[in-house]
């Protein structure tokens, strides 16, 4: 076996061009995924890459590199479209997790109930890709993640960076997360609700994403059509805007309880985001 | 490029040191810290990320150490326990703030606990009680409920005060210096780095027969040391708990009952074992149609899942007083229902673990245990040796809660090391060890109950079958536990209770905290709020005007004259309960969604096993150099008997405990204690040891001659007696010395006394009960289900509170998990096998407890003590569904009460 710690991005994709190799980042999914006697020929450790950690804005906007932990995220001065984002960051396990966790690894992993994936996609995030054959490639978020545990990763290739588009000025955020305890708990379902109000305070543009109630999170078009000019305490969430979702029974609770609960979460979600 | 590590040599400091040792690419920095650096105080409890026991602090910020490759730590600071408590200020405060508060237990979780803590303190060296729950709620504890550790990092004022240890005074844990420094010694923290390891090979079926291939072959083929299978045991390859119920075998031979059930072991080198795939082990399966649940395993042409128990009942148990069928016909009231649990995981932080080695011909076994006496009994049939030629040295118990009372790692070691002639070890997996140890019995309970129109309960009818799983274990024990205890603390003429053990193709269900008596609790508490309530009576006056009292009969007939504390417990909750009422009432008059409930229950239950002998020996001596020697065999798992029973011995012979040197446990040298289970040592062992310390004194008094009210001193070499006479010596260091090295020794035993039961169940189960009752205050998000504990006030009847800051960890601990059987546990095999997908309560999760100890003393306890254990934690589940009851209108009838279960109530479905 072999292990790999460059501190160049170069060499890192050049090592993967021609080796097949586990990626490791903060190791808080490879780690649990790993089984008895089965062990990686390579891993490829994207600590010490440089470039990678650190979130920067400029007029395109925002660039949050692969490797910076949940932790960084928390302690980042952010606007407050963020906020969702750094409430889902204080959710990702306890701060054991979050100070080596990685937004990238949450992409990457592609759990259905990855906390980090709601508030990216209603900060309508994409995902920066580099490989040595190809350089750089940007893809939406949203078809980044392609199934349960599936992304359009290519084997040769590493998340680079999540850029996010500059949010209008005033637009705010917040995160709602429905778990049987307070700490360390999957989501049985979550939202994230970005939401921008007009003077009048409707709302004037609203980004609504869920997860756990779908092999992968989903952004709520349908919805967050239905609700502009609504005030947030009024906004109309029906049955009819959820058709998306695709919730499924298990340990942690049934379909019918997640669509249920979700309604309600996105309900809170979206007077939260509008200020109440 | 600087990539590849060509050179595995990895360089860091440790501890403020320049480290550099070999590690395997991609080798946790856990393994490299515990078996490289020999920092075992970084505890591993499920190498996943979920509990944070392994917590070290990397550049200062506190990450898991199991999740990290070693190699990242490269040119980096990494700080663990102990070296933090050589050199940090903040460690070394919160090392006496945790002494002083009774917050670490167990002591598994303590390292992590201390070390996020310090993190914590460096940044806000005045953290709010929100900013430490963040901060720590990556760390899992199971014992304390995590107040009394919260009240440590706050810094609240000590509840415990140094001083001479007389019973009835809080004085800090005897042994928990080492706890807090991260020097315990736990189940795999004992055997040298490098020792050959043990792995062992189980079934991925609940049931299924299989042949195994060639094993020689495979030995030969894969560098193994050896294998061990069912032809290996040279004696009975059975083991269990209840003399008529031996039915598990080490090692399943054709056949085997439940997911995870052994059927071998590889033993190798640690490279080889790491390196060893269990797919490649030649076994070949066939699936066969497992067993479910109680209801399949009685249905009508149902597979036996074993031979022979007909209807796959293993045993069933029977209390009857009185004409129940009458007194329910005639009855002005009566309530009926139908109550279910789950199986529930101990989930203790360390998992199974243990060292053993060959001494002579001896076998040496080092492993974390509950009952070190029955594991020498168990052994002795196994290994076909006699029980001389076995020595169990428990390690420290990183929680046990009654699972680590039956054989697990045990038997592989001793078979292991007696076939090798090597020391070997062997630590279960977190999934492992949920796959393969034993689980509380999930219950599928009716009950009917009625009253007459003055509330006085009349008629009771009880039917609980409970599933135990594959083999036995401790389900006798729950099936006779469950109707002795089923009426709970009240005075019930005409009772009939009937359990069953059901056999199912499931996990073995065992002991854990309170044998099926919160189960049962449940039913019966939550219908004693239904009664009150088609009665309009208040649910604590209608529990208060039923409760037992002094010269009351209980189910079994047995009479107490003294020591019946139920009332008193009960009248201790009305303050809280007439405040907590009206302040929900009021909360709710002005929330729509949120909404606050208030609910109570009781419990109570005997101490000792079910009228059966249980003694307890307790031996002591006395040096020629003056100092006593306590031989202690009674097992400290976290509770606190090691503190507790020496308060006691102390405070009978008349000295301070520092004057006690506390030895044990160890089958070689401190008497049978009996196991830590039934609630029984601080009772059955605290007697022995008062009785020892008084026929020391005895001797001591004799050897003086002066009267029985001398007061004596231990002064070097010297015994100084003090009486009305004046003041005497005895010159110790001139009196012979015995084989054991002491001047004067004396050996003490207990055995409650007791009588059998009849057919119906009636007889003197038990020489004491203890009696508890709490009170929960909830608010429920009514739109998402959702239940959040506010605050808890909990009375128990301890007879004497030996150290009353031990009795509040018990409290605090046993409503941990009380409220996590409530709220969230479910142990489903298969699906919530890791400590992510079963749940247990974190760190936020437990609120306020209030503590009020009651004391009626109890003629058999020493000093007047009870037994407290398993009490904690009976009233906890049903005063939380009575709580949710009043909150929501709706009732809760199947625990766990996810939020799944009580927004389905809500919304009139299925609950």
């Amino acid at each position: 076996m072999t292990f790999i710690q460059s501190t160049e991005l170069a060499e890192t994709l050049e090592y993967l061009r021609s080796h097949k190799a586990v990626v490791l980042a903060g190791g808080t999914d490879v780690f649990p995924a790993m089984k008895q006697g089965q062990r990686p020929g390579s891993i490829v450790s994207l600590a010490r890459v440089a470039g990678l950690r650190g979130i920067s804005q400029d007029d395109h906007g925002f660039r949050i590199g692969a490797a910076t932990t949940w932790s960084d995220i928390v302690a980042s001065d952010l606007p407050p479209a963020f906020d969702a984002l750094k409430a889902a960051a204080r959710e990702v396990g306890g701060q054991q997790i979050q100070n080596v966790g990685t937004i990238a690894g949450n992409l990457c992993n592609a759990s259905p109930a990855a906390d980090g994936v709601p508030p990216l996609l209603a900060l309508g995030a994409q995902v920066e890709l580099a490989s040595a054959a190809r350089g750089t490639r940007v893809v939406d978020l949203s078809n980044f993640i392609t199934g349960v545990r599936q992304t359009d990763l290519a084997e040769d290739e590493i998340v680079t960076a999540v850029l996010i588009p500059n949010p209008p000025d005033g637009m705010a955020s917040a995160f709602e997360k429905l778990g049987s305890r307070r700490y360390l708990v999957i989501s049985i379902c979550m939202t994230a609700a970005n939401v921008l109000l007009d003077d009048q305070g409707r709302i004037a543009k609203a980004h609504i994403a869920v997860g756990a109630c779908s092999a992968v999170a989903q952004r709520l078009p349908t919805l967050e059509a239905a609700i502009i000019g609504a005030r947030p305490t009024d906004a109309p969430v029906d049955p009819s805007h959820l058709a998306d979702l695709s919730p499924i029974d298990d340990v942690r609770g049934s379909a019918a309880f997640r669509m249920d609960a979700v309604q309600e979460q996105i309900r809170r979600a979206i007077i939260r985001a509008g200020g109440a | 490029m600087n990539h590849a590590n060509p050179n595995p040599i990895l360089t860091f400091a440790l501890n403020g040191e320049t480290v550099s040792v070999p590690a395997h690419p991609g080798q946790r920095i856990s393994e490299v810290l515990r078996e490289k650096l020999g920092a075992r105080d970084v505890k591993i409890g499920c190498n996943a990320g979920d509990c944070g026991a392994c917590t070290i602090l990397v550049d200062g910020a506190p990450v898991c150490a199991c999740l990290m490759a070693a190699h990242q730590a490269e040119g980096r600071s990494v700080e663990t326990l102990a070296g933090l408590q050589k050199t940090d200020g903040d460690a070394q405060s919160l090392k006496q703030r945790f002494q002083d508060h009774g917050a670490a237990q167990c002591g598994i979780c303590t390292p992590g606990m201390m070390v996020t803590a310090v993190a914590l303190l460096r940044k806000n060296p005045t953290p709010s009680v929100q900013d430490t729950q963040d901060a720590l709620g990556g760390v899992l504890c199971r014992c304390t409920g995590y107040r009394k550790i919260l009240d440590a990092v706050t810094d609240v004022p000590a509840l415990a005060k140094q001083g001479d240890g007389e019973t009835g005074t809080s004085i800090p844990r005897l042994d928990g210096d080492a706890k807090v420094t991260g020097r315990e010694r736990f189940g795999d923290d004992v055997a040298p780095a490098g020792c050959l390891e043990i792995l062992v090979i189980r079934s991925p079926f609940p049931r299924a027969t299989f042949a195994l291939g060639d094993l020689d072959a495979f030995v030969a083929s894969t560098g193994l040391e050896t294998v061990l299978t069912a032809t290996d045991v040279p004696g009975d390859n059975l083991f269990g708990v209840i003399p008529d119920f031996i039915d598990q075998p080490v090692f399943a031979e054709k056949e085997v009952r439940f997911r995870g059930e052994a059927i071998a072991a590889v033993i190798g080198t640690p490279d080889r074992i790491a390196a060893f795939d269990p797919a490649t082990f030649p076994v070949s399966w066939t699936e066969g149609t497992a067993v479910q649940n109680p209801t399949e395993a009685c249905a009508t042409g149902a597979d036996e899942v074993h031979q022979g128990r007909r209807d796959n009942v293993m045993c069933g148990g029977l209390v009857t007083c009185g004409n129940p069928d009458d007194a329910l016909a005639t009855a002005a009231i009566t309530v009926t229902g139908r109550f279910q649990t789950g199986f529930v995981e101990h989930a203790y932080i360390e998992p199974e673990a243990g060292f053993a080695q060959m001494n002579g011909d001896r076998i040496e076994l080092h492993t974390c245990t509950q009952a070190p006496g029955m594991n020498l009994e168990s052994l002795e049939r196994i290994l076909g040796v006699p029980r001389a030629k076995i020595r169990i040295v428990p390690t420290s118990v990183g929680g046990g809660f009654g699972s680590k009372l039956d054989l697990t790692v045990q038997p592989f070691l001793a078979l292991g090391t007696m076939k090798t002639g090597q020391p070997v070890r062997l630590c279960y997996t977190r999934t492992e060890s949920m796959q393969s140890s034993t689980k509380r019995h999930p219950a599928d309970i009716t009950l009917k109950i009625g009253a007459d129109e003055n509330g006085k309960l009349q008629g009771f009818d009880f039917r609980g079958d409970f599933d135990t799983g594959a083999y036995a274990s401790w389900g006798p024990t729950v099936a006779n536990r469950v109707p002795v205890h089923a009426s709970g603390p009240y005075a019930v003429a005409d009772y009939r209770a009937v359990s069953r053990g059901i056999h199912t193709n499931n996990p073995p269900s065992g002991a854990f905290r309170g044998f099926g008596v919160p189960q049962s609790a449940i039913a019966q508490e939550s219908l004693f709020d239904e009664l009150a309530a088609k009665l309009h009576m208040d649910p604590l006056e209608f529990r208060i005007l039923n409760a037992l009292d002094n010269g009351e009969p209980t189910v079994c007939g047995q009479v107490f004259e003294q020591g019946v504390g139920i009332k008193a417990c009960l009248e201790a909750l009305r303050p809280a309960w007439t405040t907590e009422r009206a302040a929900a009432d009021t909360f709710n008059a002005q929330n729509a969604t949120l909404k606050r409930g208030v609910g109570l229950a009781a419990g109570w239950y005997g101490c000792g096993n079910t009228s059966l002998p249980n003694p307890s020996t307790i031996k002591c001596g006395l040096g020629p150099d003056g100092r006593i020697t306590l031989h202690q065999g009674a097992m400290d798992i976290g509770q606190g008997s090691n503190t507790v029973i020496t308060q006691i011995f102390a405070t009978e012979l008349g000295v301070p405990v520092a004057d006690i040197t506390l030895l044990g446990a160890d089958t070689d040298i401190t008497p049978d204690a009996g196991k830590t289970s039934a609630s029984r040592q601080t009772f059955v062992s605290g007697n022995a040891a008062q009785l020892s310390a008084a026929a020391l004194r005895a001797q001591i008094l004799a050897k003086i001659n002066v009267s029985p009210d001398a007061a004596l001193s231990f002064e070097d070499g010297k015994i100084i007696a003090r009486d009305n006479a004046g003041e005497h010596a005895l010159d110790v260091a001139a009196l012979p010395v015995d084989k054991d090295g002491y001047v004067l020794q004396a050996t003490s035993t207990y055995d409650p006394p007791i009588k059998p039961l009849d057919a119906n169940g009636q007889g003197s189960p038990y020489a004491q009960f203890g009696y508890a009752a709490h009170l929960a205050v909830v608010e429920v998000d009514t739109a998402l289900g959702t239940v959040k504990p506010l605050k808890f006030v909990a009375a128990h009847d301890v007879g004497h509170a030996i150290n009353p800051m031990l009795v509040e960890g018990q409290v605090h601990g046993g409503i941990a998990q009380g409220l996590g059987m409530a709220l969230m546990e479910e142990y489903l095999p298969g699906r919530t096998e890791n400590l992510h997908d079963y749940l247990i309560p974190t760190f936020g999760d437990i609120p306020p407890i209030e503590t009020i100890i009651i004391e009626e003393e109890d003629a058999h306890g020493p000093f007047g003590a009870k037994g407290l254990g398993e009490h904690v934690l009976i009233p906890t589940a049903p005063a939380l569904l009575n709580a949710i009851k009043h909150a929501t209108g709706r009732r809760i009838t199947q625990v766990p009460a996810t939020p799944y279960r009580v927004r389905s109530a809500i919304l009139g479905g299925e609950a």
